[in-house]
């Protein structure tokens, strides 16, 4: 019988090993799995390499990971957020390593990892800074710069309704990473806030098919990050 | 100097926004040209973090901290609107498939580079987001900015001096002073705002102003 379904977000993460690749859904507040992050901490793997658009606000979840000295290196779009003094202070001390990505090239650099595709080339960054050191290559006439794609060795992602296969659906623009996160990694984890019978979610509307995830945990009420930092909250609590 | 103010910015740029057009607007005073879009103009609004049809700003309480915008701001999601990951979000963007990106700008060179992610100061932390993905994919890019920096150095100039989000990639300016196309042949002013002369608008600009009439 195929059961994805872990009692636990302590569970889920319990063989996550130093020096992993971890991608993190959410952009924002909106899809961090905040729950699962929290899991890791305690967990206390470290020198990750942590895959996310932003680096997390004030002192809880992925702000707070980094905190924790977990992170050896963040590829992310936007290290820069309202209420993020975490990863700005570590990275002016120069204990954390930053690869700056634009953000359709991370996402199209997720997706592809997820597909098999090694590398591709896009036009986004050509004649600027971040496309400096990289292949360039013509095609029709305009320049496009080489991205690798990224794989990770796991992926935490949330997501609003899972069945015990793995398939899933997700809450509005918390969807964001999600899905692409979940095909690139070798073990995906996911927190839902429902678990439902199989046959529950109509095999139409299935945004990620379960073949892509390997772990489940119901989170029904997850922490919401803004309000968590409005009220000053740290983690470990 | 009278010039225009933001909402007024905001309102010519719109003028410019066709019925049926997919837009993405950046954060800032692009966000407002929302708002003034003419009465029977049908405009689809793209935000880069997984909606098309991104709506209103929600009443006070009907926050949902899982429906926002680029800005991470709340929004609301109109009647038809889609949601869909980031890979099929840049999919439309790098595709293609917007037809008008609305930007903010730190400097616009005369060949219509762009600069609006970074000053390149050491120490600052480099943050770009979308904005290289949208100025090489969406058809046309527009620039809203106010005319001179705070400083009161023009931001049109010959060449940019910050890192470059793109190169040759900006169609029109709307500033504070003046709708200025960028062509082959240069810029050239499409419209003064009220109360400023030709020789103002030059002296604020680092980069020559042409006019159509000539």
């Amino acid at each position: 019988m195929i059961n994805k379904v872990v009692k636990s977000a302590a569970e889920s993460v319990t063989d996550i090993f130093d020096g992993a690749t971890i991608m993190i859904g959410g952009f924002g507040e909106a899809g961090s799995p905040i729950e699962l992050i929290h899991a890791l901490i305690d967990h206390g793997a470290k020198n990750l390499t942590v895959v996310s658009n932003n680096t997390g606000s004030g002192h809880v979840g992925l702000a707070a990971l980094i905190e924790n000295k977990q992170v050896k290196k963040m590829t992310c779009s936007f290290p820069r957020t309202v209420n993020s003094t975490v990863f700005p202070e570590l990275y002016h001390n120069g204990e954390i390593e930053l690869e700056l990505v634009p953000q359709g090239t991370l996402a199209e650099r997720i997706r592809a990892g997820g597909a098999g595709i090694p590398a591709f080339f896009t036009p986004a960054s050509v004649n600027t800074p971040l496309a400096e050191g990289k292949e360039l290559r013509d095609f029709n006439g305009q320049t496009y710069v080489m991205e690798y794609g990224i794989r990770a060795d796991y992926s935490l992602v949330k997501c609003k309704a899972a069945d015990r296969y793995g398939n899933l659906i997700y809450n509005k623009t918390a969807r964001n990473f999600g899905p692409i996160m979940c095909t690139a990694a070798e073990v995906s984890i996911v927190q839902t806030k429902s678990m439902v019978k199989l046959g529950e979610l109509d095999p139409e509307n299935i945004v990620t098919p379960g073949i892509f995830v390997k772990r489940v945990i119901e989170v029904n009420n997850p922490a919401e990050e803004s309000k968590l930092v409005s009220e000053d909250r740290r983690y470990p609590w | 100097m009278q010039g225009w103010d933001r909402n007024q910015m905001a309102q010519k740029a719109a003028l410019d926004i066709p019925d049926g057009a997919y837009v993405n607007l950046g954060i800032g005073i692009p966000e407002m040209v929302a708002g003034f879009v003419p009465e029977g103009r049908e405009v689809i609004y793209h935000t880069e973090n997984g909606l098309l049809g991104m709506g209103p700003t929600p009443a006070n309480g009907k926050e949902d901290p899982e429906l926002i915008n680029a800005g991470k701001k709340h929004i609301t999601a109109i009647s038809g609107a889609c949601f869909f990951h980031h890979a099929d979000s840049f999919t439309m963007i790098r595709g293609r498939h917007i037809d008008i990106c609305v930007l903010g700008a730190m400097q616009v060179s005369e060949e219509g580079d762009l600069a609006n992610w970074s000053t390149g100061k050491p120490g600052t932390i480099p943050a770009v987001g979308g904005a290289m993905d949208l100025v090489s994919g969406v058809k046309t890019i527009y620039v809203i900015t106010q005319h001179i920096t705070k400083k009161g150095e023009p931001k049109i100039i010959k060449e940019c001096t910050f890192p470059l989000t793109g190169r040759k990639i900006v169609e029109r300016i709307y500033t504070n002073l003046a709708i200025i196309d960028v062509t082959k042949n240069g810029l050239f002013v499409k419209e003064f705002a009220p109360g400023v002369s030709y020789e103002y608008l030059q002296q604020n600009t680092d980069a020559k102003l042409h006019l159509y009439d000539d």
